[in-house]
C-alpha cells in the first residue's frame, strides 16, 4: 500500500516536472523558502525542540515597524550614521490599526521621538521590540524556564514553562508563560506597563498590552518569529508581526554587555551638574 | 584632441537601421536572452522633436548635419574670452559625445507617441501640481542660495542617467548590465546607481516605500525584458512627472552591439494619456569607472563660497556708496544701527 | 581544589535556612522587628549528598537562591576564631538586625529613608543563610582581606585623589555610588555578594550554558561550559567574562576581563575570580570564591558564602527606569548651591 502511494506520487511529480520543462524558456522561478512546518529541529535532552543559541533579527524594524523610506538623521552632527534606512515593514497587512485617539498620540510620539523614545534613555525595550532590536540575544532553555537574554540594557525575559502564575505586578518586559505546540514555543505575555515603545517611530501601547509569540525553527540556523499584539485601549483589533531570526553561527558567539545607563547620564542629569562657581 | 580614426570606426559600426530581423540574442547559462555588457545611450537625438520639424525621420544627410552642429557647439566652449572658457574643454578630456560610442539614428525625436514627437500637454490636475511644485521650489531661493536650492546633479544626488527612464547624459553615458538567475542588474556610471530588477513576479512594495529610482519589477516577454517601475518619491521629476509615475521599459537585443530601448510614461495625475519614446543602447568599451561624485564635490562647495563672497562684496560696496561710517553690514542681515 | 564537598560540609556543619512561615515580604508589616523564627535545616554530616542531574546529565543547580546573610566578609575586630558557637552567632545576628531597625528612629536623618522593616526588605523577614562563621573569608586564616601590594596602595591613593578631584558626591551623577546610578550592584559580582536586600538569584542550565540571574539589577551572567578559548583581552565588562566547567559535582567558574570600573574591594581590572558552586542539600548550594589579583593583594584570598533556596519568582528590578532618586538628589543639591550663593550675595546678614 505504501509503495503504491510512493509510485503514484513519483509519477505525479515526474509529470509535473515534464510539463514545467516543456514550457517556453523563461527566467527560472526564484527558490522559495522551505515551508516552516516541514522542518523538525533537533531535541534537547528533555525532548523539546532545541532553541538554545545566540539569535539575531536582521531587519530595519527597530527604526519603524511599518514600511518606510530612508530618512535623514534628527541630529545633524551624526550625518548619515544617524539616518534611518528604508524598511519593508514587519506588520502583516501593512498598517497598525490604531484607534483614532491613539493614532494622534503616535504622531506626537513620532514628532518628539528624541525626547520620548525610551530607547534613547537606555530604558528596558519591552516586548516584542527586544526581539527585533539589531543586537543578538541568547536563549538558554531548561525544562522549567526558558531565558531570553538581550544585549540592549541587559534586558532579561524569563519564560515560565511550569509553575505558571499571573503577573504579580506590571513591568517593562512583561510576565511570560510558555508552552510547546508541536515544533513551536508559544509565549503568552501580559503584565506590561505602558512605558515601552515598539520602535523609534513612536509606535506605542498601553498597559493592556497582551503579546502572544511563536518561535518556530525553520532550519538549523533560522527561526520563524511571529507575534500577535492585542491592546484594546490602543488598537481597534489584534494585529501581527513576523520576521525570521538568524543564528549567530560564528564560533564563540556571545552576548556582550551593553550597559548603557552610564552612556545616558549626561543626557538625563547633565543639567543638574554643579556649575563652577562664578567669581 | 580628436581622434578622427576612432570616430570613424564607431561611425561605421552602429547604424540603427541596419539591424537584422532574424537576429536572435545569445542566451545566459540559465536561458535568459543575454543583455550583459557595457552599453551607452549617448545620442544626438533629442527627446522632443524640434520646433519647425514635422517629420519622424531625417535623411541621412540631415542626420549627419545634426551631429556636426552639436559637435561644433561642444567645441565652442573653449573659445577664449567667453564665460564658457572657464569651464573645462569637453573635447580635451574626451568627454564629448563624438569621442565615445553613441547611438546613431535618423529619428527627429526619441518620442514616437504621440506622433508629433512631443511631450503631451499636462492635464488640469497636472498643471495645478506643477504650479504648486514650482511655488515650493521658489521658496528655497536662488540656485546658489544653499545646497538644497541647487540642482540635483550638482549636489551629486542623482543625474539623468539612471532614471528610469534612462536618459543620456552629456558625457559618461555608460551602463553595465549583469544578469543572474532571477535578477537583472543595471549599473549607471553616474552616480554608480544600481537598479536591481527581480524577475520572480513579486508585487510592488508598500506604497510608503518611495525611492529616487522607484522600485522595479521585471519579466521576460519572449526576448523582450519588460520592466515596470513605481514607488517614485517624486523628488526628481522626469519631464514634470510626480510620485504617481509608472515607467514601463522594454529592452530587446537586436544586434550584437545594440539593445533597443523603449519606454512608456504613465502618470495619471500629470497627463491624461501615456506617451512613449524609443532609443537604443550601443555597446561601448568597459569597464565602468567609479564615479565618486559627492566625495569629490568641490564644485558645490566652491560655488556656494563664491556666491556668499559676492554677496558680501556687494553689501560692502552698497555700504560704501551709502556713505555710512559704521562697520560694513554683514552679508546675511540688514545693516544695523549702532545700539550702544 | 583544596576542600572536598564532604569536608566543607563537615566544617560548615550547619547551614540554617530560616523562612518566615506565613508572611510574604511585599505585604508590608509595620510591627516592630520580631525575633526571627528559626527553622533549622541541618546538612547531613558524614553523608555525602548526591545532587539531582539536569536532563543533560549535569549537577542540577537550578532554582531560586539567596545569599542574604548576616555574616560579614571580614572577621570583625576583636574576634579571632573562625566559628562562633550558637549563642554567639545569634547575638551577632541580633546586633545586625537591630542596626537595620534603627533606621526608623524618628528625628534621625535615617528617618527620612524608608523603613526597611516596613517593606520587608530587612534580612530577618526574608530567607537568609546563617552559619557559625565569623567571616566569609576563611583564607587567609585571620579572616581578613590580605595586605595591599605597593601597586595596590598606589591605586587606592590614586582613586581617592581622583574622587577628591571630581568634587562633592552630589556635584555630578558620576560622583554618586554606582548602585545609586543603577548601573550595577553588589549582588552581581562576581564574586556574588550579599546585596543587602532582594539578595536573590535564579540559576538556569541549558545545553552548554549556565545562567545566573541576579535580581538587582536584572544582571544575567551567561557562563559557557563548552571549553571555548579564553576571551579576547580587548573586551572588558563590568561583570567580566566567565568560563565554566564541571569538576565532579562542582561547577567551577573562572572570570577575567573586568573593566575595572566597579572593582571588588578596590582590586584591579586584571583580577581573576574563581567560583565553586556545589549543591550540598536540596535547599543549599555551597558557594566559595577565590580572588587572585597579584597587582593588588600580596596573596589570594577565599571566602564561603552559601546560597540557600528561596521562593521564586525573581521580580523585574527596573532600577534605572524609575531612578527618581538621582534626579531628586541632584536637584536638591543644586537648590542648596543656589541658596548658598544667594546667601553670599546678601549684604552681611545678621
Amino acid at each position: 500500500m505504501r509503495n503504491w502511494f510512493l509510485i503514484a506520487t513519483s509519477a505525479a511529480l515526474l509529470t509535473a516536472a515534464g510539463v514545467a520543462m516543456a514550457q517556453a524558456p523563461q527566467a527560472p522561478a526564484a527558490a522559495r523558502p522551505a515551508a516552516a512546518s516541514a522542518y523538525r529541529a533537533p531535541r534537547t535532552s528533555d525532548g523539546k525542540p532545541n532553541l538554545n543559541g545566540v539569535w539575531q533579527a536582521i531587519t530595519e524594524a527597530n527604526w519603524d515597524i511599518e514600511a518606510h523610506s530612508a530618512a535623514p538623521s534628527p541630529i545633524k552632527e551624526l550625518g548619515a550614521t544617524g539616518a534611518m534606512p528604508a524598511g519593508a515593514g514587519i506588520v502583516e497587512g501593512g498598517s497598525i490599526p490604531y484607534l483614532p485617539e491613539a493614532l494622534k498620540k503616535k504622531k506626537e510620539n513620532q514628532a518628539n521621538r528624541l525626547k520620548l523614545d525610551p530607547e534613547v534613555k537606555c530604558y528596558l525595550p519591552g516586548v516584542p521590540r527586544a526581539v527585533y532590536q539589531p543586537y543578538p540575544f541568547q536563549i538558554i532553555q531548561s525544562t522549567k524556564h526558558i531565558m531570553m537574554l538581550h544585549t540592549f540594557a541587559g534586558a532579561v525575559r524569563t519564560v515560565y514553562m511550569s509553575d505558571q502564575t499571573e503577573a504579580p505586578a506590571d513591568s517593562w518586559m512583561g510576565w511570560s508563560n510558555g508552552k510547546w505546540e508541536g515544533e513551536s514555543l508559544v509565549v503568552d505575555t501580559k503584565g506590561f506597563n505602558d512605558q515601552s515603545w515598539f520602535d523609534r517611530a513612536g509606535n506605542f501601547h498601553s498597559d493592556a498590552l497582551h503579546v502572544v509569540e511563536r518561535f518556530t525553527p525553520r532550519s538549523a540556523d533560522t527561526l520563524n518569529y511571529e507575534a500577535t499584539i492585542e491592546d484594546s485601549k490602543t488598537f481597534s483589533r489584534p494585529w501581527k508581526i513576523s520576521l525570521p531570526l538568524y543564528r549567530r553561527v560564528e564560533p564563540n558567539a556571545m552576548i556582550m554587555e551593553f550597559r548603557c545607563v552610564e552612556f545616558v547620564e549626561d543626557l538625563l542629569y547633565g543639567h543638574l551638574k554643579k556649575q563652577p562657581a562664578s567669581k | 584632441m580628436k581622434t578622427l580614426a576612432l570616430a570613424f570606426a564607431l561611425f561605421s559600426t552602429a547604424i540603427l537601421a541596419a539591424q537584422s530581423p532574424t537576429y536572435r540574442a545569445p542566451r545566459t547559462p540559465d536561458g535568459q536572452p543575454d543583455l550583459q555588457g557595457f552599453w551607452t545611450n549617448s545620442t544626438y537625438v533629442p527627446l522632443e522633436r524640434p520646433q519647425g520639424v514635422n517629420k519622424a525621420y531625417y535623411t541621412p544627410e540631415e542626420a549627419e548635419a545634426r551631429i556636426k552642429k552639436a559637435e561644433a557647439a561642444e567645441s565652442a566652449q573653449t573659445t577664449p574670452g567667453t564665460t564658457a572658457d572657464v569651464h573645462y574643454d569637453f573635447s580635451q578630456f574626451g568627454l564629448d559625445r563624438s569621442q565615445s560610442a553613441f547611438v546613431r539614428s535618423l529619428r527627429t525625436s526619441l518620442i514616437v507617441d504621440p506622433p508629433d514627437g512631443r511631450v503631451p500637454p499636462y492635464s488640469e490636475e497636472g498643471k495645478r501640481r506643477l504650479a504648486a511644485r514650482e511655488a515650493e521650489a521658489k521658496k528655497l531661493g536662488g540656485r546658489w542660495d544653499s545646497a538644497e536650492s541647487n540642482q540635483l546633479d550638482d549636489r551629486c544626488i542623482i543625474m539623468a542617467g539612471p532614471g528610469p527612464p534612462m536618459m543620456d547624459t552629456a558625457y559618461n553615458a555608460n551602463y553595465q548590465i549583469v544578469q543572474t538567475t532571477g535578477y537583472v542588474m543595471i549599473l549607471t556610471e553616474m552616480i554608480h546607481d544600481v537598479r536591481i530588477v527581480p524577475l520572480d513576479g513579486r508585487p510592488a512594495p508598500d506604497s510608503r516605500v518611495r525611492q529616487w529610482m522607484g522600485v522595479s519589477r521585471g519579466r521576460w516577454d519572449a526576448d523582450t525584458l519588460v520592466v515596470e517601475t513605481t514607488n517614485f518619491n517624486g523628488k526628481n521629476p522626469f519631464q514634470g512627472s510626480d510620485e504617481n509615475l509608472k515607467v514601463i521599459e522594454r529592452f530587446r537585443r537586436v544586434g550584437d552591439d545594440t539593445i533597443e530601448y523603449r519606454f512608456t510614461i504613465d502618470d495619471p495625475t500629470m497627463w491624461a494619456r501615456t506617451w512613449t519614446a524609443e532609443s537604443a543602447m550601443k555597446k561601448t568599451v568597459g569597464p565602468i569607472f567609479e564615479h565618486a561624485c559627492h566625495e569629490g564635490n568641490f564644485g558645490l562647495y566652491n560655488t556656494l563660497v563664491g556666491a556668499r563672497l559676492e554677496e558680501q562684496r556687494a553689501a560692502e560696496a552698497a555700504a560704501r556708496r551709502g556713505g555710512s561710517s559704521g562697520p560694513p553690514a554683514s552679508s546675511d542681515s540688514p545693516a544695523k544701527k549702532d545700539s550702544k | 581544589m583544596r576542600h572536598r564537598t564532604l569536608v566543607s560540609a563537615l566544617i560548615v556543619s550547619v547551614v540554617i535556612a530560616i523562612a518566615m512561615a506565613a508572611t510574604s515580604s511585599v505585604s508590608g508589616q509595620s510591627a516592630p522587628l520580631e525575633k526571627p523564627r528559626a527553622v533549622a535545616k541541618a546538612v547531613p554530616t558524614g553523608k555525602p549528598y548526591t545532587p539531582p542531574k539536569t536532563p543533560d546529565g549535569q549537577p542540577d543547580l537550578q532554582g531560586f537562591w539567596t545569599n542574604s546573610t548576616y555574616v560579614p566578609l571580614e572577621r570583625p575586630n576583636g574576634v579571632t576564631k573562625e566559628f562562633y558557637n550558637k549563642e554567639e552567632a545569634e547575638a551577632a545576628m541580633k546586633r545586625s538586625a537591630e542596626r537595620e531597625a534603627e533606621q526608623t528612629e524618628p528625628g534621625t536623618t535615617a528617618d527620612v529613608h524608608y523603613d526597611f522593616t516596613q517593606f520587608g526588605l530587612d534580612r530577618s523577614q526574608s530567607t537568609f543563610a546563617t552559619s557559625l562563621r565569623t567571616s566569609q573569608i576563611y583564607d587567609p586564616p585571620d579572616g581578613k582581606v590580605p595586605p595591599l601590594t605597593a601597586e595596590g596602595q598606589k591605586r587606592q591613593q590614586e582613586r581617592a585623589a581622583a574622587r577628591k578631584q571630581a568634587g562633592g558626591q552630589y556635584d555630578d551623577v558620576k560622583n554618586m555610588p554606582i548602585g545609586s546610578r543603577c548601573i550595577i550592584m553588589g549582588g552581581a559580582g562576581p564574586p556574588l555578594q550579599n546585596a543587602g536586600y532582594n539578595a536573590n538569584y535564579q540559576i538556569v542550565q541549558g545545553a552548554g550554558y549556565v545562567m545566573i540571574l541576579t535580581e538587582m539589577i536584572h544582571d544575567a551572567r551567561i557562563i559557557p561550559i563548552d571549553n571555548r578559548p579564553a576571551p579576547p583581552s580587548g573586551v572588558r565588562q563590568w561583570t567580566g567574562i566567565s568560563r565554566g566547567h564541571y569538576e565532579g559535582n562542582t561547577l567551577v567558574v573562572e572570570t577575567t576581563n573586568f573593566n575595572g570600573k566597579n572593582p571588588f574591594r578596590n582590586g584591579s581590572e586584571n583580577m581573576k575570580v574563581t567560583e565553586r558552586f556545589t549543591r550540598i542539600a536540596d535547599d543549599a548550594i555551597e558557594y566559595k570564591f577565590t580572588i587572585d589579583d597579584p597587582a593588588t593583594w600580596t596573596k589570594s584570598f577565599s571566602a564561603d558564602l552559601p546560597l540557600v533556596k528561596t521562593d521564586g519568582p525573581i521580580f523585574e528590578f527596573a532600577c534605572h527606569e524609575t531612578n527618581f532618586g538621582i534626579a531628586n538628589i541632584l536637584a536638591g543639591a543644586r537648590e542648596d548651591d543656589k541658596k548658598a550663593a544667594e546667601q553670599k550675595k546678601k549684604p552681611s546678614s545678621n
